[in-house]
């Protein structure tokens, strides 16, 4: 069994967004999806300091401190582009006109409860940015996460126990083990990586998971 | 006949008292009305409530206006930066207090101030710490938290270009909270690269109309030009 590295993540993901979507990407993992679109389909993206129709990154010398994206990154836009202020960007989000965002996690729990903006650490300085309006305002939330911390405890949980982002909100969690389904009926496996079983992903996951074929996956 | 232009930053930002609430525009550096910063700096004002997107970024700004001691709270959704260290150590030492805002509360609460909205209920922050205490209500089967507006006593933004009767516009993702902010003050100041003649800027392009604002200042674009982001 082989982990898929974090450009394998980014394709994985990019792969689930269809021709036509708006599309948040959050800062850090998610915004290497950006990388993997498929070149054949039209899909336009919101940053939320106020930009939809975002283009990759500059080349050197081309960067415009006016021109960044949610990371204050320098950034392009596209043609038919649009800016707008961060009452009208939010509202986008909020409203439910954006069809999918992808947002890194700390942990997501198995109502869909999502971790993703605090440690709660006493000396950690907080900072939410738009994590809580991403987390709640589009029609799909898609997590990208590692499926272990680096000292092996799963991320998903049976209930988050870092500060929670928003409540029941997360639909789809895509790992580097597997893609998962947040259900009324519970977590449900779409797909593993090869080599994978049943078993041992049950086992390192540590909460129950639905298989919606198990023959799929023998 | 109006004429909202003054003829230097140190006019534009002439009267802000001690324990002023001002709102700054900009989202990290992009949309900071960095001149008018530094001429609050040298005006005086202390005690001050300060709302902003960030806390800060290196020493020049916003970070140079906390570093002077000015700030007695601020309101913002994102204060921790890698280039925050001026924030992060008066925050640390309890210095300098912190209301923190989702950046859509954040804008919407400047948004209903300006719009004249008592309150209103979001579903952002439901369940979460940044709405403890605070009422909730289920409309419709969703959960939603009551927040309320934020109003300002003066606004420092930056935009691109004006006219005498202060209509501006803005420059690509520099706009971010300006055009909200000018609402929700009763005194918005704005520093532009450009002023033009009345009727230049097109009456369908204009973001802000000029009945948002009291005073515009020019500061050329050679300050404030165009930097590689950091």
């Amino acid at each position: 069994m082989e982990k898929l590295n974090r450009d394998q993540m980014a394709a994985r993901v990019a792969r689930d967004i269809p021709d036509g979507a708006y599309v948040n990407l959050g800062i850090g993992l998610p915004t290497l999806v950006a990388n993997h679109l498929p070149k054949n389909r039209e899909i336009l993206l919101h940053s939320e300091n106020g930009l939809l129709g975002m283009g990759p990154a500059p080349a050197t010398g081309d960067e415009d401190s006016d021109l960044i994206n949610a990371g204050k990154q320098p950034v392009t836009v596209l043609p038919g582009a649009a800016f707008f202020h961060q009452a009208d960007s939010f509202g986008m989000m909020r409203g439910g006109h954006l069809d999918i965002c992808v947002l890194g996690a700390f942990q997501v729990a198995v109502n869909g409860d999502l971790a993703n903006w605090h440690t709660g650490a006493a000396d950690a300085i907080p900072a939410v940015g738009g994590a809580m309006d991403l987390a709640i305002g589009a029609k799909q939330v898609f997590v990208m996460m590692e499926h272990l911390t680096k000292s092996g405890q799963s991320k998903i949980v049976q209930s988050c126990t870092y500060p929670l982002t928003g409540v029941a909100c997360v639909n789809r969690i895509y790992t580097d083990l597997a893609v998962i389904d947040v259900t009324p009926q519970g977590l449900r496996v779409l797909e593993m990586v090869p080599g994978m079983s049943i078993e041992e992903l049950n086992r390192v996951t540590g909460v129950p998971l639905l298989y919606e074929r198990e023959s799929d996956y023998a | 006949m109006i004429n909202k232009i003054v003829a230097s930053v140190e006019e534009a930002v002439a009267g802000i008292p001690d324990g002023a609430t001002v709102m700054l525009s900009g989202f990290g550096t992009a949309g900071m009305p960095s001149e008018l910063i530094d001429a609050l700096i040298d005006q005086g004002a202390g005690d001050l409530t300060i709302v902003n997107n960030n806390a800060g970024n290196g020493e020049t700004g916003l970070a140079a206006l906390l570093k002077a001691r000015r700030v007695r709270k601020i309101l913002c959704s994102f204060p921790r930066q890698t280039d925050s260290h001026v924030f992060d150590a008066l925050y640390r030492a309890g210095e300098v207090e912190l209301e923190l805002v989702p950046q859509g509360n954040l804008a919407e609460r400047i948004r209903a101030a300006g719009a004249g909205i008592g309150a209103f209920f979001t579903p952002t922050g439901y369940g979460t710490q940044l709405a403890e205490g605070k009422e909730t209500r289920l409309i419709d089967g969703r959960a939603y938290v009551l927040e309320h507006p934020i109003h300002a006593d003066y606004a420092l933004i930056k935009a691109e270009r004006a006219d005498r009767w202060g209509n501006l516009v803005y420059r690509k993702t520099a706009r971010n909270f300006g055009p909200v902010m000018a609402t929700a003050a009763r005194c918005t100041v704005v520093q532009v690269h450009e002023i033009v003649e009345l009727g230049e800027l097109d009456p369908e392009a204009i973001i802000t109309p000029g009945i948002f604002v009291k005073r515009v200042v020019r500061v050329p674009r050679s300050s404030t030009g165009l930097r590689a982001a950091a």
